[in-house]
C-alpha cells in the first residue's frame, strides 16, 4: 500500500518519497492536561525523522500514540495509506513498528539472548503444541531466529555478552541491548526514545554510527527523539519541534534551525 | 577436571541451546533417569512408596505447573489445592463413568479439565495483579472446595462425601485401588513426572516461555514490542493447571486412594506447592524438583531424626518442622529468590573455574 507525496532530496542526496506513517490533527489529553495539541506530520519510507522539544512538550506521549500505547481523544493515524483503526500496542508491533524507551524497559530477569531474541516475536509462528514437542518445527524455528539474532549481536558487538543476565549490564550497553531487542523484529518503523541519554561523547558517536548503519544498511524508517542537538542535526532527514504539546517547527535540520518560534522556545523567551 | 565446557565446544546452535549445556550434567540427567527407571522400581518398598518416592513425584508435578505461572509468568496464584481437586474430582468423575477407558487417559483429560478451569479462573489476571491477584485466587480456592463439598453430583452421592478409587490397571498392573503394589504407583507417577518435566522444559525454553518471562519482568514493555498479555497469561494459567491437575488426579488416585475435598486440598496445600517453589526456585524446572524434594524429606528426616533417634514427642517436632519452612521462607525470599536451584547453579559455576577463580 503507497501514500505518494510530494518528493524531496535529502542533504546526503537521497530522495525520500512515500508516505509510511501520518499523523493527523492528534490531540491526546491527560484529565485537564494536554500533552498533545492538535498536531500533524508524517514520516516517510526510508528517512530518519527527530522529535525534538524542550522536556515535557510531548514527545514521549507522541511516540506512545504511534505505539497504540496511549490512544489519543481527537485525530486519525494513517499507516501505508489506510486509516489505522484503534489498535492494541502488540496489534501494532505486529505491524513491523518496534521501538526502544526513554527510561531502559528490558526483561531484566532475562539474558541478553533472551531478550534480544523476544524481540522476534513477530517472526515466530509455532503454536503450543509445537512449542511442546520440541523437535521438528519449534525447534527449526528456534535455530532459524537465532541465526538472525546472532547478525544483530555481531552487528551491534555485543558478542560477549550474550549469556549476561541483562540486570547486570551498565547503563551504556543496557541502552544498545534494548536497540538490538528492537532491530532483531526487523522493523518496518523504529521508534528510538531518547537512544543517547545518560551516554558519554564516544557512546554517542557509537549510537548515531549504529543508527545511520540501520537506517542504511536495512533500509529501516526511524523516528527518534533527542535532546543533543548536534546530534540531532547530523543523524536527522526531517525534524518535528514539539513545545508545549503544539508543534512549533518542522523541516530540514537548516529550517528548523533558522525558524524563529523554535529559537525563541530553546532559549526560553516568554511568548505573552 | 571432568565439570569443563572447555574443549567441548559448540558447534551449532542447536547444541548450545541444549538442556543441559555442560557433558557431565547430561551424563549425570541420563544417570538420573536410569536409576529412577531401572533400579527404584526394583528396590522399592511400601513406606519409600507412600512417604518419599509417590508424594515426591506427585508434588514436583504440581510444583512443575505453579511454577510456570508464578516463576516464569509472574501471576501469583493460592488457588493450588483447588486446582488439584478439581484435577482429581475430574479424574474421579470420568473413571466411575467410562470404567472400560484407560487411567491414563483419564489423567490426562482430568489435566485439561483443570487447564480449562484455570483460564477460566486466570481471566481476573488481565485486570489485577500482585496481591489483588493472590486474593482472587484464594477466592477461587475456596470457591472449589466449596463446590466440591456442596454438589453431591461430584461424589456421585456417596453418603460418607468421599471419593474413592476403583481399582484400575495398566498394562495389566493394577495402578490404583486396594492391591496396587508400591513399585506401580511409583511407575505411573515417574512417568508421568517425567513427562511433564521434559513438556515444561520445551516450552519454557522458546518463544513461549520467553513470552511469558517478559510479561513477568515488565509487562507494558512486553505488550509494545509484540506479546499479546491476554493469550500470554491464559496460556500460562491453562498450562500450570493442566500440570496441578495431573497431580490433584494421581493424588486422589494413585497416592491416597479416598480423598475428602477438605483435607486434601485444603488451603495448606496450595501453601505447600507454594512454598516448594519458592525454596526450590521461582522459574526453574530444576528447582520444582528440589523444593519437592525438600518439603516431602523434610518431615520424614525430622521424623527420623527427632523421634526415633533423640526421642522428642511428635507434636515438638511438629513444630519444629513449621519453625524452620518459616524460617526457610523468609531466608530465601530476602536472600536468594531463586531458591536451592541458584545456590547449586553457584557451587557449580565455582566449580567450573576450580581451582583458579580468576
Ligand atoms: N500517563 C500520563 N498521565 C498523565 N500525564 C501524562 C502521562 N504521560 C505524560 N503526561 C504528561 O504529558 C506531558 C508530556 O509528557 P511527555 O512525557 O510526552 O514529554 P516529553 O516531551 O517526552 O518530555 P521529556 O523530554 O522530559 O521526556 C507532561 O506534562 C506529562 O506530565
Ligand atoms: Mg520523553
Amino acid at each position: 500500500m503507497k501514500d505518494s507525496v510530494e518528493p524531496y532530496v535529502t542533504a546526503d542526496g537521497r530522495t525520500i518519497g512515500d508516505r509510511m506513517m501520518e499523523m493527523r490533527n492528534i490531540t491526546l489529553r491527560f484529565g485537564g492536561v494536554v500533552a498533545i495539541k492538535d498536531i500533524s506530520f508524517d514520516i516517510r519510507e526510508g528517512e530518519i525523522r527527530a522529535i525534538i522539544g524542550p522536556n515535557g512538550a510531548g514527545k514521549s506521549s507522541m511516540l506512545n500514540v504511534i505505539s497504540g500505547f496511549y490512544h489519543p481523544q481527537e485525530g486519525e493515524v494513517w499507516f501505508r495509506g489506510e486509516k489505522r483503526p484503534a489498535m492494541k500496542p502488540y496489534q501494532v508491533a505486529q505491524q513491523g513498528v518496534a521501538r526502544t524507551f526513554q527510561n531502559i524497559a528490558l526483561f531484566n530477569g532475562m539474558s541478553v539472548l533472551d531478550n534480544v531474541m523476544t524481540g522476534r516475536l513477530r517472526q515466530m509462528k509455532t503454536g503450543l503444541w509445537s512449542q511442546m514437542i520440541w523437535k521438528g518445527p519449534a525447534e527449526r524455528e528456534e535455530v532459524e531466529n537465532r541465526e538472525a539474532v546472532e547478525k544483530i549481536i555481531d552487528f551491534l558487538e555485543i558478542q560477549a555478552i550474550r549469556k549476561t543476565p541483562v540486570g547486570r549490564l551498565p547503563y551504556g550497553l543496557k541502552k544498545r541491548v534494548e536497540l538490538a531487542r528492537a532491530l532483531a523484529a526487523e522493523p518496518d518503523l523504529l521508534l528510538l526514545d531518547e537512544p543517547m541519554a545518560g551516554m558519554n561523547v564516544e557512546e554517542k558517536e557509537d549510537m548515531s554510527r549504529f543508527i545511520l548503519d540501520v537506517n542504511d544498511e536495512f533500509g529501516t524508517t526511524i523516528a527518534l527523539i533527542e535532546h543533543d542537538m548536534g546530534v540531532v542535526m547530523d543523524l536527522s532527514d526531517r525534524v518535528v519541534v514539539m513545545d508545549y504539546g503544539r508543534k512549533i517547527g518542522d523541516g530540514t535540520p537548516d529550517e528548523v534551525r533558522n525558524n524563529p518560534d523554535v529559537i525563541d522556545a530553546y532559549l526560553g523567551v516568554d511568548h505573552d | 577436571m571432568l565439570y569443563r565446557e572447555a574443549g567441548d565446544f559448540k558447534t551449532s546452535y542447536v547444541d548450545d541451546s541444549q538442556t543441559f549445556p555442560i557433558a557431565f550434567d547430561r551424563y549425570r540427567y541420563w544417570a538420573v533417569l536410569a536409576v529412577a527407571f531401572l533400579v527404584i522400581p526394583f528396590v522399592i518398598d511400601d513406606y519409600w512408596a507412600n512417604a518419599v518416592f509417590v508424594p515426591f513425584l506427585i508434588y514436583a508435578i504440581a510444583a512443575i505447573g505453579l511454577n510456570i505461572l508464578v516463576g516464569y509468568c509472574g501471576q501469583v496464584s493460592l488457588g493450588t489445592g483447588g486446582f488439584m481437586a478439581v484435577g482429581a474430582y475430574a479424574c474421579y468423575k470420568l473413571m466411575t463413568a467410562f470404567p472400560d477407558v484407560s487411567i491414563v487417559i483419564h489423567v490426562v483429560l482430568a489435566g485439561g479439565i483443570t487447564a480449562a478451569v484455570g483460564a477460566l479462573f486466570g481471566l481476573p489476571s488481565l485486570r489485577i495483579k500482585g496481591f489483588y491477584l493472590a486474593v482472587a485466587t484464594l477466592a477461587a480456592q475456596f470457591f472449589l472446595v466449596w463446590l466440591f463439598n456442596k454438589v453431591s453430583w461430584f461424589y456421585n452421592y456417596s453418603a460418607s462425601g468421599q471419593i474413592s478409587a476403583p481399582e484400575r490397571s495398566v498394562l495389566g498392573i493394577a495402578v490404583t485401588g486396594a492391591q496396587v503394589a508400591p513399585w506401580a504407583q511409583y511407575m505411573i507417577c515417574l512417568v508421568f513426572c517425567t513427562i511433564s518435566a521434559i513438556i515444561a522444559r520445551n516450552l519454557t525454553r522458546g518463544s513461549t516461555g520467553r513470552k511469558w518471562m517478559a510479561i513477568r519482568d515488565m509487562d507494558i514493555a512486553a505488550e509494545i514490542i509484540g506479546v499479546n498479555p491476554l493469550r500470554a497469561k491464559l496460556s500460562a494459567f491453562a498450562v500450570s493447571s493442566f500440570f496441578v491437575g495431573i497431580s490433584g488426579a494421581l493424588f486422589f488416585a494413585v497416592y491416597l486412594g479416598a480423598v475428602e475435598v477438605g483435607e486434601a486440598f485444603g488451603i495448606q496445600k496450595s501453601f505447600l506447592v507454594l512454598f516448594m517453589i519458592i525454596i526450590g526456585g521461582l522459574g526453574s524446572i530444576f528447582g520444582s524438583f528440589a523444593g519437592a524434594a525438600f518439603m516431602v524429606l523434610l518431615p520424614v528426616a525430622l521424623k527420623v531424626v527427632g523421634v526415633d533417634w533423640l526421642g522428642f514427642p511428635t507434636d515438638t517436632v511438629a513444630h519444629f518442622q513449621l519453625v524452620i519452612v518459616g524460617a526457610l521462607i523468609m531466608i530465601f525470599l530476602i536472600a536468594e529468590p531463586h531458591g536451592l536451584a541458584q545456590l547449586w547453579r553457584l557451587a557449580k559455576e565455582k566449580l567450573r573455574l576450580w581451582p583458579f577463580p580468576y
